[in-house]
């Protein structure tokens, strides 16, 4: 009997498993989204493109052992698409998403091809250039890409079929927690998965994992693809929630807060990017508060989010290496005992 | 044998998320008020300015001049009974701020409308949205032509001369007074440039324009565009440029030794902040307005410099009382002209107030209103721009002189410049306007 319920609550196939993770996930974020004030509800919709982009990154850089400086600039890819096929070509949400992705991932394919060639810092130089450069060409070529001015879109509206009443806010959040959980059962799977642990052994020892038959170069590409892919929709996300795609958004400072709240969130764990994406989104709303706290002066204040997020990233590299994630499961191997005491005895037969 | 945590406390994970969202839930449930950011005694008001970025010298200075306004106007009891609150936001000017923090405002800080939000690039972002949310969005700080259209945005109203309206009667100056010179045009690759460009089209005849070039706000550099204006030729430079690129392209013409007859936007011309801005960037070399002596420019409110004309004198008095840690300039009178028309609005909108109150009583009173303005408010029901002409003037040691009788027009290639002669009162005697 228990033996039963132990397989139905922890089903055995790792596809079975990340639905029932998706589907749970879903439900949490669907009472979630009620329960939450219109701008908490965008505050999600915000969190979660950018858990879309950490959780890609976090695949490279945490499975795969890749440095990538460059994610904002391919979000921007992401969010250049959408707004030009549904802003000036008039596509619907869904294949201009599509799109956002696969163009993102043919972007993926060159820098990442380059990618297999180079190793830490130059491997960082190149995505750093790319993340310099990329959002420049949107002012390099005003007529088809806005310019400072940036593309503007109509917001997406809410089916008929759930009422007139329904808010705008609750809309995009639906839209990007259905990307966000898309993305979470791709990359559930993909981690558990032959090809999850092929990753590893690519980050772990090149040659080894070469004399096992692996092909390095190839592993290498494709997880810099999947992880663009994942960008191209975040980024994609993003210019749907902010109805937006303007180079201001791409700054450098993106790309380096999204490998901030990829290391501050636990490197490699999808949970991981969960805390850095909550991080992400919560940390500029601190960083005012202290600055009003302290009544800064303007100049100050609008620096201080950069100086938090260097200030934190040291000091958690040093006394924290594992990131948010690293410390739950350390509070858990110390709860763990403690709690047992407390636990009726039927549990823990498997 | 034990099984990994989660396995076996995968309930508690669960019962602590659960809790979590229940205090989260409890934390943002709100009484939703029939009209927000309203009651009896108060009104709340949010604005987004460029307190840091490139548009920040000088125009970070409007939003505290409107607040000290604000705050001059409820020491007199305010407006209706009720005291204006006016909760500003630093965008930088980079539009993908300026969608998060209207966003902001709007749903969480529940504001009545928006006041003043600055910039073309910036605001055409959240104009939309306004508008849907059915937020009133009052007295942009900007001219672009594109606030003005009362059926498709009826939430937004403009306030300064629309940009084209300027362009326009600059450019019969310098048909007028330069007939045949060779006209170059230095402007912002936004709407704001490309409107003031159409109205330098619209009157000076196209084979006198021999070279026009945009740049990117933002850049940090004027050199290759003044170069090539240079070498077009040209005698008559036209700036629709923002402060700091007024500066810098004034300081890359005079490194360069070219020194054209100078006609520019009341955009980028305040003598006190483009004094100070050529001074910071010269790294002292350049001190004062040298660079910018003689320029042609308009304006449409009282010159900083006219200490004798009432509404300067009252904008000073609430400046050296609310404000005076800020230069007084052509920024601070501009926040308190702009904050002086919102009092005018709220007082016509009447006690009882809800947002279309107040979006009506601008349609029906505000081409009425007397105030700062050297012209009237083009408001009607279906035309939402802003000051209807300018008046003529040139920078003379380091502030601007009246130069002829304030002109009038509409934005249509074919309106008519018409002068204006009415008369500016002197304000009320307590400086808060009543209905």
């Amino acid at each position: 009997m228990t033996a039963l319920a132990a397989r139905v609550s922890r089903p055995r196939s790792t596809l079975l498993r990340s639905l029932g993770i998706v589907l749970a996930g879903a439900l949490i974020l669907l009472l979630l989204t009620y329960l939450l004030s219109a701008y908490d509800d965008l505050q999600l919709a915000t969190g979660a493109y950018y858990f879309i982009v950490l959780a890609g990154l976090t695949v490279l850089i945490g499975a795969n052992g890749q440095i990538s400086l460059g994610h904002g600039a391919l979000m921007a890819v992401g969010a250049y698409t959408v707004a030009l096929l549904i802003g000036k070509e008039g596509w619907a949400l869904v294949p201009a998403l599509i799109a956002a992705v696969l163009c993102t991932a043919l972007v993926g394919i060159a820098v990442g091809a380059a990618a297999t060639r180079l190793r830490g810092p130059y491997l960082a130089g190149v995505t750093l250039a790319l993340a310099v450069g990329l959002p420049g060409l949107a002012e390099r070529f005003p007529s088809t890409f806005g310019g400072a001015n940036g593309l503007a879109l109509n917001p997406p509206t809410p089916p008929s079929a759930l009422g007139s009443s329904f808010p705008l806010e609750r809309w995009e959040a639906w839209i990007a927690c259905v990307g966000a959980l898309l993305v979470v059962f791709v990359l559930h799977n993909l981690l558990r998965s032959g090809s999850g642990r092929g990753l590893r052994a690519v980050r772990d020892d090149e040659i080894a994992a070469s004399l096992c038959g692996l092909h390095v170069a190839r592993t290498q590409t494709l997880t810099f693809v999947i992880s663009s892919a994942c960008a191209g929709l975040g980024g994609g996300m993003l210019a749907v929630v902010l109805q937006l795609a303007q180079p201001g958004a791409f700054p450098l400072q993106l790309s380096l807060s999204l490998l901030t709240g990829v290391v501050l969130g636990g490197l490699g764990s999808l949970v991981g990017a969960i805390w850095g994406a909550a991080l992400l989104v919560l940390l500029p709303g601190w960083s005012n508060d202290l600055a009003h706290a302290f009544s800064l002066s303007q100049n100050v204040s609008a620096n201080l989010q950069l100086a938090i997020y260097g200030v934190v990233l040291i000091g958690a590299l040093l006394a924290w290496p594992s990131g948010i994630q690293g410390g739950v499961r350390a509070l858990g191997r110390w709860l763990a005992p403690r709690l047992d005491r407390f636990k009726p005895t039927t549990g823990g037969e498997r | 044998m034990t099984l990994p945590f989660r396995a076996r406390y995968g309930w508690l994970v669960v019962l602590v998320v659960a809790g979590g969202i229940g205090i989260a839930a409890c934390g943002s449930s709100s009484s939703s008020s029939s009209s927000p950011g309203v009651t009896s005694t108060s009104i709340t008001f949010g604005t987004h300015q460029p307190l840091t970025g490139p548009a920040a010298p000088g125009y970070s200075e409007i939003a505290p001049a409107a607040q000290a306004y604000f705050n001059y106007v409820n020491a007199h009891g305010g407006v209706n009974g009720r005291k204006i609150h006016l909760i500003t936001k630093d965008d930088a000017y980079n539009p993908t701020n300026t969608v998060n923090v209207v966003h902001q405002l709007v749903l969480q800080s529940k504001v009545f409308g928006i006041f003043d939000g600055l910039g073309t690039p910036t605001h055409t972002k959240v104009v939309g949205y306004l508008n849907a949310s059915k937020v009133p969005d009052l007295f942009v700080a900007s001219g672009c032509p594109c606030w003005d259209n009362g059926s498709s945005q009826p939430y937004t109203f403009g306030w300064l001369t629309n940009y084209t309206i300027e362009g326009k009667i600059l450019g019969q100056y310098i048909k007028q007074h330069f007939a045949g010179k060779k006209v170059a045009v230095l402007y912002q690759d936004d709407d704001f440039g490309r409107g003031g460009l159409t109205g330098i089209k619209d009157e000076v005849p196209a084979s006198d324009i021999v070279a026009t070039r945009p740049y990117e706000s933002g850049t940090t550099t004027l050199a290759p565009q003044i170069t090539a204006l240079k070498a077009s030729g040209a005698t008559v430079l036209v700036d629709f440029t923002v402060p700091i690129y007024t500066a810098i392209g004034q300081l890359t013409s005079f490194t360069l030794g070219w020194k054209p007859q100078l006609v520019i936007s009341n955009v980028g011309i305040d003598p006190t902040t483009v004094g100070a801005l050529l001074k910071t960037v010269s790294k002292g070399k350049a001190s004062g307005t040298g660079l910018i002596e003689g320029a042609i420019t308009d304006y449409y409110l009282p010159s900083v410099g006219d200490t004798s004309n009432p509404w300067i004198q009252l904008f000073k008095k609430v400046h050296d009382q609310y404000d005076s840690s800020a230069p007084f300039d052509g920024n601070v009178t501009f926040g308190m002209a702009s904050a002086y028309t919102l009092v005018q609005a709220l007082a016509a909108a009447g006690k009882n107030l809800t947002r279309q109150d107040l979006v009506n009583a601008v349609e029906k009173f505000g081409a009425s209103w007397k105030g700062p303005g050297l012209v009237p408010f083009r408001y009607s029901k279906t035309d939402h721009g802003g000051y209807a002409g300018v008046q003529m003037g040139v920078v003379r040691g380091g502030t601007v002189v009246q130069s002829g009788a304030p002109l009038v027009t509409d934005p249509s290639p074919s309106g008519a410049i018409t002068p204006y002669n009415g008369t500016q009162p002197a304000p009320p005697a307590n400086g808060v306007p009543t209905k």
